[in-house]
């Protein structure tokens, strides 16, 4: 079946994200969208995706539990799973590898840990916007060893993005897609970074507020909305970006 | 502006107690100045040969980096681990990588005082 994918979102925990980011309104605008699927990615954090899944369930949107890593070298890496036991002990281990620093809400935004009708719940005291001490390398391995896909972010983008802050594609990363951003095509990227062959890339949103969502997508041939069929689809470039 | 003296890799692993982790044949070669930054795409595109690099990051990809440039040497400063592919990649490349515990900005400054100017 076809299906239209937004693979990088952003919840109210994120604190550069909007207030509006709650789970109501993204499923409701993900719909409007014509999305099939999402994956919820907060920055180090995955405390609001069961609230998406609960507030998507009796709709025919399907959402995948994520988490946006910042590793060691502050690349982003978004790190999707099938369920929620999976990014919950993706979750573990980056929590241990945090540094223990305190959010500053008036500073940096509010990341507000909420239910599926989008009430406060609490707050989350720790700051999110941090590097953990994981390397690429190992994040991706231990992504890929509980059953997850990790995919560089906005490989092309200056802030956090893979080229900026490593210079160039290293040679042996073990990843089955690179995101691009909207500000560079597929082949644009291909040629510039030297993207091998067998590497997939697709595009997502990102995106930090509700009219973002569904604005850069990826359409996948898939049998089911998992973890597997995505990766059999990268592997068999059963995709096309629209951005 | 300090006076540009000839430094050599060598003086200032022992001005500065920089611990040699790796590329120890390349310790007698000149530094023709100094450049830092954490961002190897900044690297770069402004760092030049012979240039001594002063970072905190410590993926392999700096070793690639390092030689693509032919620079002097590479200080990764405040005690950031170190993985052993890029020791080994150093040494094969013979990149002194020379850690420290300090922070960049203590190390540039140490640096400048010993005569290593700005890369322009």
């Amino acid at each position: 079946m076809l299906v239209r994918a937004d693979l990088h979102i952003h919840t109210v925990l994120s604190p550069c994200a909007e207030v509006e980011m709650i789970p109501p309104l993204i499923v409701e605008r993900a719909l409007e969208a014509g999305l099939d699927l999402i994956a919820i990615t907060d920055h180090n954090a995955s405390a609001n995706v069961p609230a998406v899944m609960e507030a998507a369930r009796a709709t025919g949107l399907k959402v995948l539990p994520g988490i946006e890593l910042a590793t060691r070298e502050e690349v982003h890496l978004v790190c999707l799973f099938d369920t929620l036991e999976q990014v919950q002990a993706w979750q573990a281990q980056v929590d241990q590898a945090m540094p223990h620093l305190l959010n500053r809400p008036e500073h940096l935004g509010e990341q507000f840990v909420v239910d599926a009708a989008g009430n406060f719940v609490r707050r989350e005291e720790r700051l999110l916007l941090v590097a953990a001490n994981l390397t690429l390398d190992q994040a991706v391995e231990r992504v890929r060893a509980i059953g997850g896909l990790a995919i560089p972010a906005h490989i092309d983008r200056p802030a956090n993005g893979l080229i900026a802050v490593l210079g160039f594609l290293p040679p042996n990363l073990k990843v089955d897609a690179l995101e691009i951003s909207q500000n560079i095509s597929e082949s644009g990227a291909r040629a510039k970074y030297h993207i091998p062959e067998r590497v997939a890339v697709v595009c997502a949103s990102d995106a930090h507020w509700l009219d973002a969502i569904g604005t850069t997508i990826t359409k996948f041939e898939l049998r089911t909305r998992s973890i597997i069929e995505l990766s059999k689809a990268f592997k068999e470039k059963r995709y096309t970006l629209l951005n | 502006m300090p006076r540009k003296v000839s430094v050599k890799v060598s003086q200032i692993v022992e001005a500065l107690s920089l611990q040699v982790v790796a590329g120890h044949k390349g310790l007698e070669r000149e530094i023709t100045a100094g450049y830092c930054a954490d961002l190897l795409s900044c690297v770069m595109a402004r760092a030049k040969n012979g240039n001594v690099w002063v970072t905190l990051q410590a993926h392999p990809n700096v070793i690639a980096v390092a030689t693509l440039l032919e620079l002097a040497a590479v200080i990764i400063t405040e005690g950031a681990t170190i993985p052993a592919e890029v020791i080994t990649r150093a040494n094969a490349e013979n990149i002194p990588l020379l850690a420290t515990p300090h922070t960049t900005f203590q190390v540039v400054s140490e640096l400048a005082r010993l005569g290593v100017t700005a890369q322009e």
